[in-house]
């Protein structure tokens, strides 16, 4: 259903992950996970190892953070994030690299999973493993249906369906059996006998990757080439033709979906002890001088990542982190890296900047191309109108944000600018209801 | 200090634009032009060029000076009109004709509503029903007129095979008799050339051209013209089987007239045509069903300019109660 067809600009594809310097000094956010920030647990002048435990998850939602270096903690202050949101984060002076002697830094594989599901899924949380696909989501507590729900199968997004970005495809070449252990892991702790790997058929080689390992629970599924495909719904739908409720999550259709990225980091943390405090980054654009990935230690300054190649080019007109369709623009470039930055990526004013809006002429191409059934015309109409009943029976809340509708708009109406706000306040709306 | 964009996303556009399809459309017209020209020569170029002149014009007059905003013309939706309202008349039609014509579709029908995007009814059809009941002897005139590459043609052979049939049945002759008298009536020149009819009815060839290219471009999408198709040749084929000497068969009433025209380009118009895929099946079944009925019981021989614009009223009910397939069970909140 739906789907738009950008062109892929996967300049960076043959670019193997290299590891970044180490700056002298990193920004680490307190807020890297959807819920509550975390709680600092370090104070100024402590000396901190790479990979010690510097901030825990304060409540239910939230994430564990640790240092991404060695070095002495400078202060512990409110700086402003790539948005512009205040955020509190321990600032740390660089002193070498010396790390937690309880990570294992060998180049081993370790494939056997010795942990018990419950000690897999403490060890995800302690190790501070949040979703890389986007909404940050701590994964320890996805790995945790609520009670009377339960997973039949696991799915790893591979699709990587955003044009531009290509961390997730490099760690599927460089790294496949990692990622599969990393799925075998989850498996057990949701108790899982089939996982899927989704994989787009743009990326062949990562396929093949994939396939070369024995994991015959492990399917790995090619996926047409389209935009949302790598859309936690659309996914779901894609492999297993199930859809997952109005209002509903993933866990409603017996699914959980990790991302590749994600299933990465498990691994790490379950097998090799190592928190998530580095992350695969890839640095892209048309006007860029390089197109590269690298591996990037949680904390860096985005200015310093531009200046290893080659400062942000004259003709850049904006700076996003993550994808062209559903990434934030940066507004904020001494902001610093999080864990779930997948990319940054540079567009020239030709590229992005938007034409004027004109009138609708009513050509339904939103409505073909909106992967949620949804009437995006209509929904911006109401929007402007303010009309939230006729919003809510329209299902606006259903919208996922993919951009589609305007992406395709021939009247460059900006729809979901309108729609995106019409949402929030009916959700709002509908959440301040009494319950039932 | 470098200054950068920042908006919500997405950030990128598809570089679609409402000019690059409406130029798009015009592409698509240039076969069945073409051949006008080539069978009317100047009266068709006259006609062509009146109509997309008076259009622009009209339109940039009245934004300019009566709603006083920027004009738009350049999207080129009113030069599709004209030309599309130029296709819809008889090749002997004098350029005055094309003038009120342009007037009405422009001034009244697309102009009064708001503009792009806000009218009702496809301003071109408007046009030509205006002119139809205001000026019926000229708008059944059709005589072909000289061409630089044949001699004019006489009044006499100029009837189209619609009235042709419908004459004769109302003379109490039979289908038979009728087709036996006019043995130009093949199918295989209906396909690629016919010229008792409207300037852009010459050639189906030429219509289905245009028609393949707007498919391959994504312009429009295959539903409307189809269903209308399939829906005249249904509606008419169980009236052909019930009775062969009083209904006309299914291929005829496709090939005739200007069911191509029409299903391809006027009722395919985005403004005036619903916005779900299921809504589009039920317009074009009702334009279909309609113009079968008026041209076996209505007064006129030809109906699909009615059935058009008698579907676009139903488009706002159409989109208010027909919604596309929406994504998930709806469960129960609040």
């Amino acid at each position: 259903m739906g789907g738009v067809h950008p062109h892929d600009n996967k300049l960076s594809a043959d670019s193997a992950i290299e590891q970044f310097p180490i700056m002298d000094r990193v920004y680490i956010s307190m807020s890297q996970h959807l819920g509550s920030p975390a709680q600092p647990v370090v104070q100024k002048g402590d000396y901190v190892k790479t990979g010690q435990l510097i901030a825990t998850a304060s409540g239910f939602i939230s994430a564990n953070i640790h240092s991404s270096v060695s070095g002495v903690v400078v202060s512990v202050e409110p700086y402003k994030d790539i948005s512009g949101n205040t955020v509190t984060h321990i600032v740390i002076d660089v002193q070498g690299d010396e790390w937690e002697s309880s990570i294992d830094r060998s180049e081993e594989l370790k494939r056997e999973i010795n942990l018990t599901p419950a000690e897999i899924i403490k060890r995800i949380g302690d190790c501070g493993v949040v979703g890389l696909g986007g909404a940050s989501f701590p994964t320890h507590v996805k790995l945790s249906p609520p009670p009377g729900k339960t997973a039949e199968f696991l799915i790893i997004n591979g699709a990587e369906c955003e044009p531009y970005i290509t961390s997730d495809y490099r760690l599927m070449v460089e790294s496949p059996e990692e990622i599969l252990i990393g799925t075998k892991v989850m498996m057990k702790a949701l108790g899982v006998k089939k996982a899927y790997i989704g994989i787009e058929e743009n990326k062949p080689l990562a396929i093949e990757k994939l396939k070369s390992f024995n994991y015959p629970d492990i399917e790995i599924v090619t996926l047409a080439k389209k935009y949302p495909q790598g859309g936690e719904k659309q996914l779901i739908k894609a492999i297993t033709s199930r859809e997952v409720p109005s209002m509903g999550l993933p866990i409603d259709a017996g699914v959980v979906v990790q991302n590749c990225g994600t299933a990465f980091a498990v691994y790490e943390a379950v097998q090799k002890n190592k928190p998530l405090f580095e992350n695969v980054v890839t640095i892209t654009g048309d006007c860029t001088q390089q197109q590269r990935n690298f591996r990037i230690r949680v904390g860096t300054p985005i200015e310093k990542i531009l200046d290893q190649v080659g400062r942000l080019p004259k003709d850049a007109a904006k700076l996003i982190s993550g994808g062209p369709m559903m990434g934030k623009a940066v507004s904020n470039i001494s902001a610093s890296t999080v864990k779930s930055t997948s990319s940054l990526l540079v567009l020239t004013e030709q590229q992005t900047k938007r034409q004027p809006e004109g009138e609708c002429i009513r050509c339904a191409k939103c409505v073909q191309v909106c992967p949620m059934g949804l009437e995006p015309y209509l929904l911006n109409k109401l929007a402007r109108l303010g009309r939230n009943e006729d919003l809510e029976s329209e299902r606006v809340y259903d919208c996922i944000e993919c951009g589609s509708c305007m992406f395709t708009c021939p009247a460059n109406i900006a729809l979901l600018d309108y729609i995106r706000m019409a949402k929030a306040d009916v959700l709002k709306i509908m959440r301040s209801r009494p319950k039932k | 200090m470098r200054k950068l964009l920042v908006s919500p996303s997405p950030h990128i556009h598809g570089n679609e634009s409402t000019r690059k399809i409406m130029r798009d459309v015009l592409i698509a017209l240039t076969p069945s032009l073409l051949v006008s020209i080539y069978f009317f020569g100047f009266s068709a170029i006259q006609l062509v060029v009146v109509g997309a002149l008076t259009c622009v014009g009209v339109e940039y007059f009245i934004q300019k000076y009566l709603m006083k905003i920027e004009p738009t013309v350049d999207d080129l939706s009113a030069a599709v009109t004209g030309v599309l309202l130029a296709l819809n008349l008889p090749p002997s039609a004098p350029w005055w004709l094309m003038l009120i014509g342009s007037i009405v579709a422009i001034g009244v029908a697309k102009m009064t509503f708001g503009g792009l995007g806000h009218n009702i009814f496809n301003p071109a059809l408007v046009g030509r029903v205006f002119l139809l009941v205001s000026f019926p002897v000229m708008m059944t005139d059709w005589s072909i007129p000289t061409s630089w590459f044949r001699e004019g043609i006489d009044a006499a052979t100029g009837a189209t095979p619609l009235s042709i049939v419908k004459e004769g049945l109302s003379r109490g002759e039979t289908l038979e008799t009728i087709l036996a008298a006019h043995p130009d009536l093949s199918y295989i020149e209906m396909l690629f050339i016919k010229t008792g009819g409207s300037v852009g009815e010459v050639s189906a060839l030429a219509l289905i051209l245009g028609f393949i290219y707007l498919l391959v471009r994504k312009v429009v999408r295959p539903h409307i013209p189809v269903t209308i198709l399939l829906t005249i040749a249904l509606v008419s084929g169980i009236f052909w089987m019930i009775d062969p000497t009083q209904y006309t068969d299914p291929l005829f009433n496709i090939l005739t007239g200007g069911v191509l025209l029409g299903s391809i380009f006027m009722a395919t118009d985005y403004v005036t045509s619903p916005m779900t895929t299921k809504g589009m099946v039920i317009f074009g079944v009702g334009i279909g069903l309609i113009t079968v009925l008026i041209r076996y019981f209505g007064a006129y021989p030809e109906g699909i300019s009615f059935a058009i614009l008698i579907m676009n009223s139903v488009v706002p009910l159409i989109n208010k109660y027909i919604k596309p397939n929406r994504f998930g069970k709806e469960v129960k909140h609040g």
